[in-house]
């Protein structure tokens, strides 16, 4: 009976006390190999996730220890749970006192390292001795762990930080003898003064310049990121200046680490706005083209980086790599994301001399597997010729022989692009268009549809069987996408005024069905327009609908003057990534300025615009995530049924926008439409923005 | 700056986790696996959900993901990345999923002391060795050093090397090591060329030793002739487009006069790379015939020639071929080296151990394809090669000297040894 008993409940308890209570027993034990054992074991859980808080009083146990490796662990422990017990984490304050006065100066910048990151009101108190006299540490590693400890202290209580007068200790730190130590302090002023509000807390004046072109030369690759960083944000005096120091930034362009190497073009870049001398100016570019094409030869992900601030380099200085365009070829087995990036810079640096080549080059990438980089290589080609007069006619040849390889995707990507060399070129290429319209059955995307009855439209007159192309169009018109629909109308109507005697019938019968079964008011109304304008003034008619078209040129790839200048003054950064202002991708915009919720709007209708389905599962995801984040955050949007609200209401603000003509709010911003894909991600981003403001 | 900081194994596990900041929960980490690790089509390494901003690597069957919630310099935080791979291999001679987890602590002791509030600190292994200790590392190290020493050196202007090397006999080895890379076109045509290339030095050398290195650099020896006034033209010398130091050569010399000068760490190191794109030397000329006959049979005749001297060899020479997806069977032929196909690359794979220089050698071989209900277009991935040669430099870059300065003036014995392997060597057909 008395078994029983026993070994009842213990089947029971295994699952409630489980392995915490084993490691407990663990913890507490004599052995010190035990213990240390033990502590690894609750590290590990933690690593995996599992909840191993309730061990807190039992691991802060074994934190005064002789062996520093164990030491660590505890330490690690307590960064993570501090914030759930903060009554007991008083206990351990006494050993990291104890600790920042210890002989062996490791262990003084392990205690104060630590304790900047247990954020806990009531430790705080506790750190301000200990960090004053870290500050003045004889030790050069003690120092350097103090200056970023000031940057943690003021992350939790700013005016403690500033009161105390370790922002002005931080200050005096920048003429350290050190390198390591005025480079730390650099970055945790740079990040204090980003944090507050008057911004003034970091500005470099002549002699703290001096020191930083001294510290410079001799710290670590990270710490010359971080004075490169703040030399970038100096606005010298006068050009002479500026020359002075770019002379003392251009070795870093020898730097092994590619970041170093994008930190010093950034200043580089900045400060030529300064310069005057002509001579400097072009010495500049030339010594800036080595160092931006080693940088295609490091990994991938910095290659990425760099190839689109190259491509931010280029739009501002388009003469940089004039003669490099062989280094952005793709190679077979690079990442798609690299050969799209690689792609439009070739855009960029193709002129008259490199078109062969770069042709060549294209019609190999058009053969690839990867469907999404083989449409853009065709669409580079479109891009070549509307770019380069001369070269139009070989890249007409090159679009033929591509829709002759009769694969489906390359056919109608190869059609969208001859419409728009039809557009800068009209009355050039006709010849070509039997060869167009015999593919008019295998193409079924809208945009590719929409081309080729633009162009049969545009050239009527020359298409002998235009009247039979357009009629076939006629039974299925209700089931076309609407971009189809609208231009099949166009070109009907164009079609009727260039033949007016045959086609007759065909108008008449089109415009019926648009106006009266089509859903579309859009459509409707285009097509009423139409109809009145034909019956009431044939001329007029033809006036309108006949009348040339403005020139086009290669759009959409380049940026607007300020923004460019924006994203130059963050090159290397995520902003230099994304081509957008920091701004429109930081969770400030929660609470932030107008001009961030517009800009957020805006980016939502394109999303929307593009794939609305996809756009609302991500919505839905970013709302999950944020939720996730903000403890802090209203109550309100910490409802489940929030995330599905949302999205109701920002299909709303579509409507709205749609009602108010969105496109005014379009005309005042000075974002450029989404030209990558990668983009989209953040696109949706600002989505949740938006969606977090209702 | 890094908020936080993770690894995770291929099935989405956390194997280490990090957090530098107070932004973000550990539970971030679970989104990560749900938006990229479980998502098929992954187009960016660089992933931004709200304001929070993903950067991730890829190594062996590790992914190493590095959290912001700023504008971070994005640079910045991939060669970081990449950094602690290499700390990683340092310490345990492989980073991959099992060195991670039979490491984890001293992984997390490695986190603290790189990063901090999300910053990068020192990271050169050399240093870090000093004072982040396993028992592996701890046994080659038979002396301790004093901790105070440690961090003065470790936060110094020469924080690679410490003051009190002895050795009974001077050494230093240096490797040039050069990447060939090569992109032929369909017609035979060079469509780029270029060598990218690493000088690797092993230094043994006592006390604190001043360094002088020479090469035959195109620029440094027009400025020396004209400076002399002479008119002698030197026809061996490099033109070098772009070179990269290691940390601990004086950056500011080389730009002001092009002498590379340094202080070399104890022990192995990578001095410098360059690239040269100007008259590269080809080890290996390529000339593929292959012609699909019909829907059913592809042939092929590979003639691979060696372009170097003849006292020279090329070792462990691979040549891949890429054949249609619809492969059925594979008759090939070759008077050297061994060729067979191997159906999960989709490539006929011919391995020759040694490559005399100026000899030729030919693949001859046919392909016979299943018939496919969907006729699509093979899209002819290019053939690419491998190879090793000894004592040769596609770049034609010389070290004409390694002057060693030192106080106690002592003797030092140096040795030079050349390598070209292959890049990327892609031909075309």
């Amino acid at each position: 009976m008395n078994d029983f008993r026993v070994t009842k409940p213990k089947f029971f308890a295994t699952t409630k006390k489980g392995e915490n209570y084993e490691l407990r027993a663990d913890l507490n034990s004599e052995y010190r190999d035990r213990r240390k054992d033990a502590i690894k074991k609750v590290i590990a859980n933690m690593t995996v996730g599992k909840d191993v808080s309730g061990l807190f009083p039992d691991v802060l146990k074994n934190m005064q220890t002789e062996d520093l490796e164990q030491k660590k662990l505890v330490y690690l422990y307590l960064m993570n749970y501090a914030k759930t017990q903060p009554e007991l984490v008083i206990l351990a304050v006494n050993t990291f006192v104890k600790d920042t006065d210890d002989i062996n100066p490791l262990i003084r910048a392990l205690a104060i390292r630590t304790m900047g990151c247990i954020r806990v009101e009531k430790i705080i108190d506790y750190l301000c001795e200990p960090l004053r006299k870290c500050l003045k540490d004889d030790n050069p590693y003690v120092r350097k762990t103090a200056a970023i400890c000031v940057a943690k202290l003021y992350d939790l209580n700013p005016e403690l930080a500033t009161e105390n007068g370790f922002v002005a200790v931080l200050q005096e730190m920048v003429s350290d003898s050190n390198p390591m130590v005025v480079a730390n302090a650099v970055t945790a002023l740079a990040e204090i003064n980003e944090a507050s509000i008057t911004k003034d807390i970091f500005v470099i004046n002549t002699s703290t310049l001096t020191k930083l072109l001294v510290a410079l030369n001799e710290c670590t690759e990270w710490g010359r990121i971080a004075i490169l960083t703040a030399l970038a944000d100096y606005r010298p005096s006068d050009s002479k200046e500026a020359e002075h120091i770019v002379e003392r930034v251009i070795p870093q362009f020898q730097h092994v680490n590619g970041s170093v190497v994008l930190s010093a073009i950034k200043v580089v870049m900045i400060y030529m706005r300064t310069i005057k001398t002509d001579e400097m100016l072009s010495q500049l570019v030339r010594k800036m083209a080595p160092p931006l094409v080693t940088l295609l030869a490091s990994a991938p992900e910095v290659q990425y980086v760099a190839l689109r601030n190259i491509n931010l380099i280029l739009q501002k200085r388009s003469d940089i790599l004039q003669n490099e365009i062989r280094v952005f070829f793709c190679k077979y087995n690079d990442p798609p994301y690299v050969k799209l990036e690689k792609l439009e810079i070739m855009i960029k640096l193709a002129n008259d001399r490199n078109v062969d080549q770069l042709l060549s080059e294209l019609k190999e990438y058009a053969s690839e597997v990867d469907v999404d980089f083989v449409r853009k290589s065709v669409r580079a080609i479109g891009q070549c010729a509307v770019k380069i007069d001369e070269a139009a006619e070989r890249c007409i040849n090159v679009l033929l022989d591509l829709i002759n390889t009769k694969v489906n995707y390359v056919v109608q990507e190869a059609i969208i692009v001859i419409k728009d060399i039809f557009r800068k070129y009209p009355n050039n290429y006709e010849g070509i268009i039997p060869t167009l319209c015999q593919n008019l059955e295998v193409l079924d995307e809208p945009e590719a549809k929409a081309s080729l009855i633009w162009i049969i439209g545009e050239y009527a007159e020359r298409i002998e069987n235009a009247d039979e192309l357009l009629a076939t169009f006629l039974d299925t018109f209700r089931d076309e996408n609407s971009q189809v629909q609208l231009q099949l109308v166009t070109a009907t109507v164009k079609l009727f005024l260039k033949k007016p005697q045959t086609t007759q019938n065909i108008v008449w019968r089109l415009l019926q069905i648009a106006t009266s079964e089509c859903d579309n008011p859009d459509i409707r109304d285009r097509a009423y327009v139409y109809w009145r304008l034909l019956s009431t003034d044939p001329q007029a008619a033809k006036a309108v609908v006949l009348s040339g078209r403005p020139v086009i040129s290669v759009q959409g790839n380049t940026l607007s003057g300020p923004l460019l200048e924006e994203l130059i003054n963050n090159i290397s950064t995520l902003a230099s990534v994304y081509h957008k202002p920091p701004e429109t991708f930081l969770g400030r915009g929660r609470f932030g300025a107008d001009a961030v919720q517009r800009r957020a709007i805006e980016e939502q209708e394109e999303a929307s615009r593009e794939s609305p389905i996809q756009a609302q599962v991500k919505t839905n995801i970013e709302n999950l995530l944020d939720l996730d984040f903000n403890d802090n955050s209203t109550p309100t949007s910490n409802t489940p049924p929030s995330s599905s609200k949302s999205t109701d209401a920002t299909a709303n603000v579509d409507d709205l926008l749609d009602l108010f003509g969105g496109s005014n709010i379009n005309n005042d911003l000075s974002t450029p439409p989404q030209s990558s894909s990668s983009n989209n991600h953040q696109n949706n981003g600002l989505t949740n923005d938006l969606v977090s403001l209702f | 700056m890094i908020s936080a900081f993770f690894i995770y194994n291929q099935k989405g596990e956390v194997l280490i986790s990090r957090l530098y900041r107070q932004d973000l929960k550990r539970s971030v980490a679970d989104i990560f696996r749900i938006q990229v690790i479980s998502n098929t089509d992954v187009r960016s390494p660089i992933i931004t959900l709200g304001s929070t901003s993903f950067f991730h690597v890829r190594h062996d069957n590790l992914y190493i993901v590095a959290v912001t919630k700023c504008n971070a310099n994005a640079a910045l935080v991939f060669e970081f990345c990449y950094r602690l791979v290499n700390i990683g291999k340092a310490y345990f001679g492989k980073f991959d999923e099992e060195a991670v987890k039979n490491n984890f602590v001293l992984i997390y002791e490695l986190l603290d002391e790189v990063l901090d509030f999300g910053y990068p600190q020192n990271s050169e292994t050399e240093t870090l060795k000093m004072y982040i200790t396993t028992e592996s590392v701890k046994s080659q190290r038979a002396v301790k050093e004093d901790s105070s020493k440690i961090t003065i050196q470790a936060t110094g202007a020469t924080s690679w090397r410490r003051s009190d090397i002895k050795y009974r006999k001077n050494e230093a080895f240096i490797d040039v090591i050069e990447s060939v890379n090569l992109l032929m076109s369909t017609k035979g045509t060079t469509l780029r060329a270029d060598v990218s290339g690493q000088i690797m030095m092993r230094a043994y050398l006592s006390g604190t030793p001043e360094c002088k290195f020479g090469l035959n650099d195109k620029l440094l020896l027009e400025k020396d002739t004209s400076h002399r006034g002479l008119s002698q033209k030197r026809t061996n010398a490099v033109e070098i487009d772009d070179c990269q130091f290691h940390q601990c050569v004086k950056l500011g010399k080389f730009d002001s006069d092009r002498t590379i000068s340094f202080v070399p760490p104890d022990g192995e190191f990578e001095l410098m790379r360059y690239r040269t794109t100007e008259n590269v030397n080809l080890p290996f000329r390529v000339h593929p015939v292959v012609n699909e006959i019909g829907k059913s049979r592809v042939e092929y005749r590979v003639t691979v020639k060696a372009n170097f001297s003849p006292k020279l060899i090329a070792n462990n020479v691979v040549i891949r071929i890429p054949t249609p997806l619809n492969t059925a069977n594979i008759n090939i032929h070759v008077d050297a080296g061994k060729a067979r196909y191997v159906p999960a690359e989709n490539s006929i794979v011919w391995k020759l151990s040694r490559f005399q220089g100026q000899s030729e050698e030919t693949l001859s071989g046919e392909a016979e394809l299943s018939s496919m209900t969907v006729k699509k277009a093979w899209s002819r991935p290019p053939i690419s090669m491998d190879f090793q040669v000894l004592m040769f430099t596609s770049s034609g870059l010389m070290v004409r000297f390694l002057k060693v300065f030192e106080k106690s003036n002592y003797t030092s014995v140096k040795w030079v040894r050349y390598m070209t392997k292959a890049g990327s060597y892609q031909i075309r057909f």
